[in-house]
């Protein structure tokens, strides 16, 4: 789940991550009595959207640029009226771009010097790293590729939580002294809170900045979280913006589909993740390109095959349909009568090819074959692939 | 001689009382895998019956093992108090835990792992299969199952499988078990990031086990324990493996299905374990339908 610069803001604000005064706006004149009453000086206006790239997109009516340094308040307003409703094309958004709902005014800040400083799960240590570097703005994996000393990394003890001495280490690392050394402890620390009590999988900071007259900033972040927590988590829950969401992987969740959306034009609908996974792999292998990774869960009901065919079926790219289903528990007949359904259901008329196995499969291919539906029956997985890519050749 | 558990191991079910837990305690007794007990918080003193099988529920993990000498431990329990329920399989003395639960937050997990440092239990899981040793009767009955596999596509044999995916591994037993390997033990490790057994541990419990002759290593995109695994193989491995790595057209930065199933910062690409692998002298399956053919080439058997 992602959420947007302004949500990061409250939480930074929540949890006393210092970071620039600013307000977010859904309409220019909300957004020139904010930028009012943030005062005098230059202040900066950001299209609030989940896409990077903003600073270099372009909005489909002609305006340039996501974000913008403004110098009054009335300009604010103006160059927010220029942003808002209208779509945002970044290079991470695609063609369609995005809607911008939303801008944030904040304050512009003077940089003396830029940061970078991270916390992630360490997956193979099984604790939270920190992760920190002098060479902050720019991306971090180039920086860790050209000059791997410039990365300073702790590790974090997941039962002793963060000790002094650990932000004592990277305070000194990263050269901070006297004020600002004191500024950016406090700044670790309570971000370091943050991170475990909102159950956070990684958040960045790039780039924290020290400005000239010694506070420690962070200028921008970024947030994941670990979606298994998220039922202990209602206000990470709530700053969820469906919008910025593909309405398929929307439609998905509401049925306990595990959907994602890509490129190719060969639709599956598979049991389990790793078996998904491995029924792309097996399309690309055989030449085809999948157009969906799509895990219906151990046991697909008729209700959620027909949904995960109709969600299949919105993307216009599809020209043919793998069904591939390893009935372990699951009575293979049964999922047969819902496949048989579900196309009924949907009149599907595209080629669609079955792979059934696994428990009574011997009764669910008599039922497919009985359906009177155009389905290809495939022996195993390397014959479905096969199958469905000379299916949509021809 | 299999490893982790026989046909003899006594097993506990935690969460016995719910839908999910009781469904896959009787097909696990319907298997002929000694279920001796199950524990529930608050319904002690009841019992589960299935068939001619009388299975005591207990309020504790520690009476249940008292009682009935279990263990080993499944855990059936709700992600909110999974974490809880392993731990107090841990603190009980149980050897082996296999938890079935998805879903458990990561942050639980990070903490069970610490406090289990140093502790004999091991720990099989989260979000996983289960375990399974074939028994040697019909459609391999009289086995050992732990979780949700299914049974009968497994037949005794010389194969040790170790995945982090369940229908992969269930694709893997049944390419195994129709070329006439069969499978000394299936051990499903789980697709969260962090969780206990890892393909390193499993392969070092199969390269000590007699009965095991080849080993298929299931694995998927995101983290590096295939690569650790490949690394330790290629200077103490005694036994010819094969592999899959699934997520080869995974984009990147997207959660594919399984917690752990993420390439992020271009590390845990399929094509870096791939090469790993292979570097190890790992044969690696092209697609996962040529799992068993893959492994009977690197075995000799083909």
């Amino acid at each position: 789940m992602n959420i947007h610069e302004y949500q990061a803001k409250e939480l930074f604000d929540q949890f006393a991550v210092a970071n620039p005064q600013g307000a977010v706006a859904t309409t220019a004149e909300e957004a020139e009595q904010a930028a009012g009453r943030l005062g005098a000086g230059t202040l900066v206006v950001k299209a609030q959207v989940h896409a990077g790239g903003r600073g270099k997109g372009t909005f489909k009516n002609g305006f340039q640029g996501g974000v913008h340094l403004v110098k009054s308040a009335a300009e604010a307003g103006e160059i927010a009226g220029k942003m808002l409703g209208e779509t945002l094309v970044t290079k991470q958004t695609g063609e369609a771009g995005k809607r911008v709902r939303k801008v944030m005014i904040g304050e512009a800040v003077d940089i003396a010097h830029e940061y970078y400083l991270a916390i992630l799960m360490d997956r193979a240590a099984s604790c939270p790293v920190i992760v920190a570097s002098t060479e902050g703005g720019m991306d971090i994996e180039e920086v860790a590729a050209r000059t791997p000393e410039k990365i300073l990394r702790e590790r974090v003890h997941p039962l002793m939580g963060l000790q002094p001495y650990e932000v004592r280490k990277l305070t000194a690392g990263l050269g901070f002294k006297g004020e600002q050394a004191k500024a950016f402890g406090k700044l670790l620390r309570n971000l370091f809170r943050l991170f475990l009590e909102r159950d956070c999988s990684m958040v960045e900071i790039n780039p924290l900045v020290a400005t000239p007259d010694g506070q420690v900033l962070a200028l921008d972040a970024k947030f994941g979280f670990d979606d298994n927590a998220l039922y202990r988590q209602p206000e990470i829950l709530a700053m969820r913006d469906t919008d910025e969401e593909d309405p398929r992987e929307v439609a998905a969740s509401e049925h306990s589909l595990n959907y994602i959306g890509l490129d190719g034009n060969i639709a599956c609908l598979v049991n389990g993740a790793g078996l998904a996974m491995a029924t792309m792999d097996i399309i690309k292998h055989y030449g085809g390109e999948p157009a969906n990774f799509l895990d219906v869960g151990g046991g697909a009901t008729q209700e959620q095959v027909a949904a995960a065919f109709k969600i299949i079926l919105t993307d216009p790219n599809v020209k043919g349909i793998l069904v591939n289903i390893f009935g372990g528990i699951m009575d293979c007949d049964v999922i047969a009568h819902g496949v048989v359904a579900a196309c009924k259901e949907v009149g599907l008329s595209l080629p669609l090819v079955v792979r059934l196995e696994g428990n009574n499969v011997a009764a669910g291919r008599k039922t497919l074959a009985a359906s009177g539906l155009n389905l290809i029956a495939a022996d195993d997985l390397a014959d479905a692939a096969e199958k469905a890519v000379a299916a949509i050749a021809s | 001689m299999a490893i982790l558990v026989d046909e003899k191991t006594k097993v506990l079910v935690q969460g016995i009382t719910g839908g999910y837990g009781g469904k896959h305690a009787e097909l696990s007794i319907d298997y002929g895998t000694q279920i001796v007990a199950g524990v529930t918080p608050g319904k002690g003193g009841r019992v589960f019956e299935h068939g001619e099988v009388v299975v005591p529920v207990f309020d504790t993990v520690e009476e249940a093992v008292k009682q009935t000498g279990a263990t080993a431990s499944a855990i059936f329990v709700p992600p909110a108090f999974a974490s809880d329920a392993i731990l107090e399989a841990v603190d009980a003395g149980v050897s082996l835990v296999v938890a079935i639960t998805e879903g458990i937050p990561v942050r639980d997990m990070m903490k069970v792992k610490a406090a289990m440092a140093g502790s004999p239990t091991r720990l099989v899981g989260p979000n996983c299969p289960g375990i399974v040793t074939p028994g040697r009767g019909e459609d391999s009955h009289g086995g050992c199952r732990i979780g949700i596999a299914p049974g009968y596509i497994h037949k005794r044999g010389r194969v040790g499988i170790v995945s982090r995916s369940g229908t992969l591994t269930y694709e893997a037993v049944w390419q195994t078990t129709q070329l006439g390997f069969g499978q000394s033990t299936c051990v499903g490790i789980g697709g969260d990031p962090i969780n206990g057994t890892s393909h390193l541990d499993a392969l070092q419990l199969f390269n000590e086990d007699d009965e095991t002759e080849a080993i298929v290593m299931i694995g998927e995109i995101g983290g590096t324990a295939e690569e650790e695994a490949a690394a330790w193989a290629k200077e103490h491995g005694r036994k010819p493996i094969a592999a899959f790595i699934a997520g080869a057209t995974a984009p990147p930065g997207r959660r594919m299905g399984h917690a752990g199933a993420i390439v992020s910062g271009g590390k845990g690409t399929a094509q870096a374990k791939k090469e790993a692998l292979k570097a190890a002298g790992i044969a690696v399956a092209e697609t996962p339908a040529e799992i068993g053919t893959t492994l009977a080439q690197a075995a000799g058997w083909a």
